[in-house]
């Protein structure tokens, strides 16, 4: 396995952060063949993302050099796919699923709650930095529906008085 | 009848996950039978199993293979783990509850076609169960059961990797798959070539769905004629019909691939809830076009589903009760389809878009006559005229539903409000316990 390209990060990231990326990015890119190191895109700005919180332009760079990829294409990337996000967000995700098995289920109801509940819309951050709220597509938890992802942690057959145990818990 | 149970057999079992338990119930034997075997008479023993794809189009499984150009290396497997289809969740039940299966499946199918690497691309909010394959994966390195030597005795090399997705039901479609997995955003290619010409980083490669490779096993085992004579025609096997929306007991139902729907729905899934009456049924997957109460006496296997205008696709059946508004519903599938688009296509880019907001509008009471009328045709403008078949998927069910349900339509039109108003989701959409295989969840 051949090493990282020796490229500078960006000064504003955190040294050991970005140590500790490269360090993760030589795990990762060995799953794919040394003349392929580009299809380990997703899975470094994933890191980046759990890393810095956000995929800054910094981050993207970062990751971009290391696959040696141009940073047009590592923006592609960072803002095709929804669960990738350039700014930053709340302590924590909640993703809520409204498609059509979870709203057969009452997923409406349970959706409205979740805004007035947080008085946040879908995609905005609590004022307190605490919770961003987000409405997704379907999680394949349509027969345990409704369902929503808490930090990547699938909750299932969702109802208010679930929903306000879930949110109680986070800090 | 007791009922050969394939995919499911296992489920529930304590530690049904891991290498022991699954050695214990006579796994890997079945690859350990395979490397016995020509690799050519594997793919003849697959074709003859009548085994159909389980992600979508219900394709061959051992045609696909034989389409292989011969002499071109490396080739190449990706199995399609990112279920996102609306209405289809059972191929995280199989990674969750018997990941060895598919591992031992995916080993066969590298073996039979001379493949050395093969990539898994699971969903990117499938994080658990990313864990959970990860985890045995590892067991099955340590155990030397994969890795250089397949069993730790062939000569044969198979190294298996998990990829996983970002948030993008296209990435389901192949060959935005490839396109994912080569690091860039999910845009399809042109067709043809087809992947197993032209696949990953340009090579021969194999698209499999996970359900579809978790059978090879057992097709090993007990061979293609039996797995044949469990189904019906064309189609082999048993399948995981994945039933949501008002019925007593969704779930996943392992079930021969002919189930008739409507005994899923009666007997298996207890019938429907509040004892109301079936309005309507897709039955393979938010895409497939929607059967009205009166068509559902039918049998679920591939070629039976086409000839009754719909599909199999990816065993996803949503079923919805008399106190629904298929406006609602088409509004919000509708919706799904143009926040998927990747934009390549005008037809699809422009008109899924159009279409939500003419549903919209409809079911918000503002909608005229004419409105249904001009939906329908640009679904039909949209059908056959984009690069993959997302266009079609979102053209299908509105053109099913404003036939079907036209008068419903044009109800919401004259009257210029939801008949169903505030409950237009269905009387009763409390949240049932769901059968999955033996398992209650
Ligand atoms: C828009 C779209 C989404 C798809 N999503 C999936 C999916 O999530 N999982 C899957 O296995 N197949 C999906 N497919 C079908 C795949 O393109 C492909 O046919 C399948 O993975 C082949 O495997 P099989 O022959 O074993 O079914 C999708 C197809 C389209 C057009
Ligand atoms: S049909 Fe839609 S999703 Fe498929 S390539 Fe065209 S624009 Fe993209
Ligand atoms: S529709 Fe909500 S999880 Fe499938």
């Amino acid at each position: 396995m051949s090493s990282p390209k020796a490229v500078p990060a960006a000064d504003s990231l955190p040294r050991e952060k970005v140590e500790q990326f490269d360090r993760e990015l030589a795990a990762i890119t060995r799953r794919y063949p040394e003349d392929r190191r580009a299809s380990a895109l997703i899975p470094a700005l994933r890191l980046g993302q759990e890393l810095f919180g956000h995929l800054s332009p910094e981050v993207q760079r970062l990751a971009a050099t290391r696959l040696g990829v141009t940073p047009g294409r590592a923006d592609e990337v960072a803002t095709f796919y929804v669960m990738f996000h350039t700014r930053p967000q709340g302590r924590h995700v909640v993703e809520m699923c409204t498609n059509v098995s979870c709203c057969l289920t009452g997923a409406e109801r349970i959706w409205a709650h979740l805004q007035r509940k947080l008085g946040v819309k879908p995609g905005e951050t609590t004022p307190d930095g605490r919770i961003t709220l987000r409405e997704v597509e379907c999680l394949g938890s349509c027969g345990t529906a409704p369902a929503m992802l808490v930090d990547e942690e699938m909750h299932e057959r969702l109802t208010v008085e679930k929903v306000d145990e879930i949110l109680g818990r986070l800090e | 009848m007791s009922e050969t149970r394939i995919l499911t057999a296992r489920w529930g079992k304590p530690g049904s996950a891991t290498l022991a338990s699954y050695r214990a119930d006579g796994g890997y034997r079945a690859l350990d039978k395979a490397l016995s075997q020509e690799p050519a008479a594997l793919v003849e023993e697959v074709k003859r199993s009548n085994l159909r794809g389980r992600g979508g189009a219900g394709f061959a499984t051992g045609l696909k293979w034989s389409f292989l150009p011969k002499d071109v290396r490396p080739r190449y497997l990706t199995v399609n783990a990112d279920e996102s289809e609306p209405g289809t969740f059972k191929d995280r039940y199989i990674i969750e509850h018997d990941p060895h299966q598919l591992i031992e499946g995916i080993a066969i199918c590298c073996f039979a076609n001379d493949i050395h690497l093969a990539y898994v691309y699971i969903r990117g909010e499938f994080a658990r169960q990313a864990r959970i394959l990860e985890a045995a994966l590892e067991e099955a390195r340590q155990a030397g059961i994969i890795g250089p030597r397949l069993l730790g005795k062939k000569d044969f090399e198979v190294d298996i990797q998990v990829h996983r997705g970002a948030g993008a039901y296209i990435c389901g479609e192949e060959s935005a798959l490839l396109e994912s997995l080569e690091g860039k955003k999910g845009y399809p290619r042109l067709k043809p070539p087809f992947p197993a010409v032209v696949g990953l980083w340009g090579k021969p490669t194999i698209i499999n769905n996970v359900e579809t490779l978790a059978n090879l096993p057992w097709i090993v085992e007990h061979g293609g004629q039996a797995f044949a004579a469990l189904g019906t025609g064309k189609s082999g096997g048993t399948r995981l019909f994945c039933v949501s929306g008002h019925v007593n007991r969704p779930g996943v139902y392992e079930k021969p691939v002919h189930q008739n729907l409507r005994q899923l729905i009666f007997e298996d899934c207890g019938g429907i809830v509040g004892g109301r009456k079936v309005k309507a049924v897709i039955p393979g997957g938010s895409s497939a076009p929607v059967l009205a109460a009166s068509e559902i006496d039918v049998s679920l296997e591939f070629d039976a589903l086409k000839a009754a205008g719909t599909m199999a696709g990816s065993g996803g059946v949503i079923v919805f009760d008399e106190s629904t508004c298929m406006v609602r519903a088409l509004h919000r599938i509708a919706r799904f389809y143009a926040e998927e688009s990747c934009g390549q296509c005008t037809p699809c880019r422009e008109g899924t878009p159009w279409m939500e907001g003419v549903l919209e509008k409809l079911e918000a009471g503002h909608g005229q006559a004419a409105d249904v009328a001009r939906l329908e045709q640009m679904a039909n403008s949209i059908m056959g005229m984009t690069i993959c078949a997302l266009g079609d998927a979102a053209a299908m069910p509105v053109q099913s539903f404003v036939k079907k349900f036209k008068d419903e339509f044009l109800q919401h039109a004259t009257e210029h409000r939801c008949p169903f108003g505030e409950t237009a989701w269905g009387l009763d959409q409390s949240s049932r316990p769901a059968r999955v295989g033996e398992l209650s969840y």
